[in-house]
């Protein structure tokens, strides 16, 4: 194990390094670009033996990777916002192809207007692709994490397609210390892919094809059961990785300090670290107070939000998108998964850190304020106006 | 006794699900004659998709991968990096797309393919429009075809613009090797599919592919409407490797173009303005293919084609 300073794109890339991948594909977007641009680096001074694809867009991008992977190749892309709303259409083939593709995403807001800014709204417009979902909190998640969805993707009861996710700018382009395995501890958690029989030259069959409605609705059936393998599998991959490397980030729905907390706020990437911090403060002023942080979003942790609200009263929930739903997109699937819930617990949303708004200790410490207030809204947007201009600047 | 040059072998299965008298059916036929059992082929939406059968059947006697209607380049450019990276030996990677999912919304993918200079085939079957969705007019829709979408009656006189040039086009990107072919010419396809295979680098087929239901015929005549369009100068048959354009049919005279219109009920509704219009395009068209046969290489209206011969360095692989 080594040290090293690095980005959060680095460690995308650092992490496809160690997975030894074979097929990347390499279209740029701001935030995402710095990670094929080292993945470039790599390939170029002999480090990684993988065959680099110039392509043409973000569609291709994805499409090369699915192919390759459909062969038995392990791959690796990346991209952001309007590249993975351009994906789209791909996206469905890959969890439909049952092709392990695992991909970074820079979470960037959509345009119009033109931003690149921190959002999630890109990935969350994509949760009904059948791709695993996974929300880094820092640069050494994003490392740890890429090299546990190829484990998982990979694994003959799930076989699907996986986005690890990272926060533009507040991981993406600022560097922390990241405890890189070695390549034999990755090699011996994550072998080279099995190569499984999807796409044989030489075989007679058909991959993709047409149906009729009977056979149509079997497969989606086993995409759904598939993804519903996913998290007991993480539960497993994550195990071993903690053995090898000392590592675990707590699986779909880690928490903190929510053992005696009335309320408990719930969030993903970046913003829970400030978070974590706003915490300690409200404890030290006596609030019973917690957090849980939301790291997978597909399959949505059902079981853990449910376990979570038996012992709270109130949930809020920090979307850093909206989607243009009645609430935002994580706080209806709380809701959502709360429905039969004896006794339920209060939801409150609150929509923050969108286009790339700081969500600042003081934008958290509100929303506290607001859940344990008296009467809690439904949805609440933090942080409309423009920011006071301070005296020094 | 005449001795066959075509393969006995079927790669196309007894059962597949193409009209009568398919151009595209016979044309993956013979396609695969020339290519052979070790070719992996990508797909997207197009008649194919149905002729090749549903789950859990194939009609085809090859691997075979979808992919969406745009995506073809990009799907064999996948395939070719995931062939290397697992050294798989002796694969030929096709993809296989029709004129729409080619010329017109598969574009951007087919010249990146060409572009990034893929170690794969690229086959147009050229139907001369959407007929898989019932025949609405394409890129590649020939002037004064009637399609769905293009219908004949008032102001409506067929499609009012020219066929794209999807040849000029891709030798704009200088493939090693690229060629027209027509199922009527079946010992002229098969070598032609054969030769492409042997070849390194980006390849790429333009397919006539005549469609009874869609130009207005009756089935039992794909083949004589096959030659005709060679023989009155519509689809002539050319091969263009390393840059230099070689014709593979030489006619000592064009039928005239009457002769082909005249069969399709696509064109039935044109007028005799119309077709010597039709007649005189035609003309200059293989008077410039004559004229690039003669110099060896693709001149056309675009001095790029003329001054780029393909890349050299693009290596002839070992039989």
């Amino acid at each position: 194990m080594t040290q090293i300073v690095m980005s959060g794109n680095s460690a995308q890339s650092y992490a496809a390094l160690l997975a030894r991948v074979q097929v990347i594909a390499a279209y740029p977007i701001t935030p995402q670009t710095t990670i094929v641009e080292k993945l470039a680096e790599f390939v170029a001074n002999g480090r990684l033996a993988a065959q680099y694809l110039q392509v043409e867009s973000e569609h291709s991008a994805l499409q090369s990777v699915v192919s390759a992977s459909a062969l038995g190749a392990r791959t690796y892309t990346a991209t952001s916002s309007q590249g993975l709303l351009l994906m789209h259409e791909v996206l469905h083939w890959a969890s439909g192809l049952r092709v392990p593709v695992v991909m970074g995403v820079v979470n960037r807001a959509v345009a119009p207007p033109w931003s690149i800014g921190a959002d999630h709204a890109d990935t969350i417009a994509q949760r009904d692709t059948g791709w695993i979902q996974f929300y880094a909190e820092s640069n050494q998640e994003v490392l740890d994490t890429v090299l546990e969805a190829y484990r998982i993707a990979e694994d003959p009861a799930v076989r699907l397609p996986a986005m690890v996710t990272e926060d533009a700018f507040y991981l993406s382009h600022t560097v922390e210390p990241v405890d890189v395995p070695s390549a034999e501890t990755v090699d011996a958690f994550l072998p080279a892919r099995e190569v499984r029989a999807i796409l044989v030259p030489g075989v007679p069959a058909r991959l993709g094809s047409f149906t009729g409605p009977i056979e149509y609705v079997g497969f989606r059936r086993d995409v759904a059961r598939a993804m519903e393998r996913v998290l007991p599998t993480l539960a497993a991959v994550e195990e071993d990785y903690a053995r090898r490397t000392g590592r675990d980030h707590g699986g779909p729905l880690p928490t903190y300090r929510t053992e005696d907390a009335d309320a408990v706020l719930l969030t993903m990437g970046t913003a829970t670290t400030t978070a974590r911090a706003v915490i300690d403060a409200l404890r030290e002023e006596g609030h019973r107070v917690g957090l849980a942080k939301l790291r997978v979003f597909r399959p949505f942790p059902v079981e853990a939000v449910r376990a979570l609200a038996a012992s709270v009263d109130r949930i809020g929930v920090l979307d850093r998108s909206f989607t243009f739903g009645p609430t935002g997109a994580a706080a209806m699937e709380v809701r959502s998964a709360l429905y039969d819930a004896s006794p339920r617990p209060l939801v409150s949303d609150f929509v923050a850190g969108i286009g790339g708004r700081d969500i600042t200790p003081e934008a958290i410490t509100r929303m506290f304020a607001l859940l344990e207030g008296p009467e809690p809204p439904e949805l609440t947007w933090i942080d409309l106006a423009a920011p006071e201009a301070s005296a020094d600047g | 006794m005449v001795k066959l040059t075509i393969p006995a072998t079927e790669l196309v299965r007894p059962g597949h699900a193409a009209c009568p008298g398919c151009g595209p059916a016979l044309a993956m036929r013979l396609l695969l004659k020339g290519l052979g059992p070790r070719t992996v082929l990508s797909m997207p939406a197009c008649c194919w998709t149905v002729i090749a059968t549903p789950y859990p059947t194939t009609a085809l006697g090859v691997a075979l991968l979808d992919n969406p209607i745009e995506s073809t380049g990009a799907s064999i450019s996948g395939i070719r990096a995931a062939v290397d990276a697992l050294a798989i030996p002796d694969v030929t990677v096709v993809g296989f797309a029709g004129d729409g999912g080619t010329a017109d919304i598969g574009l951007q993918a087919l010249s990146g393919m060409l572009e990034r200079r893929t170690n794969a085939i690229y086959v147009m079957y050229d139907n001369e429009a959407y007929m898989n969705t019932g025949i609405q007019r394409s890129g590649a829709t020939p002037e004064g075809a009637w399609t769905t979408t293009t219908p004949v009656g008032g102001a409506g006189r067929g499609k009012p613009e020219r066929k794209k040039d999807i040849m000029g086009i891709v030798l704009a990107h200088r493939p090693v090797y690229a060629a027209t072919l027509n199922p009527s010419f079946p010992e002229d396809f098969v070598r032609k599919a054969a030769k492409a295979r042997e070849i390194a680098g980006p390849r790429f087929l333009h397919v006539f592919a005549p469609c009874p239901p869609g130009w207005r015929y009756s089935s039992e005549e794909t083949i004589e409407i096959g030659r005709l369009a060679t023989d009155t100068g519509v689809f002539p048959l050319y091969e263009v490797a390393d840059g230099h354009l070689r014709l593979t049919r030489r006619l000592s005279s064009l039928k005239p173009i009457g002769e082909y219109l005249g069969r399709q009920g696509r064109y039935a509704h044109l007028t005799p303005e119309e077709r010597a219009r039709l007649q005189a395009e035609v003309r200059s068209g293989w008077e410039r293919i004559l004229r690039e046969d003669a110099s060896g290489s693709p001149g056309g209206p675009f001095s790029s084609r003329s001054s780029h011969a393909a890349t050299k360095g693009d290596t002839v692989e070992a039989a």
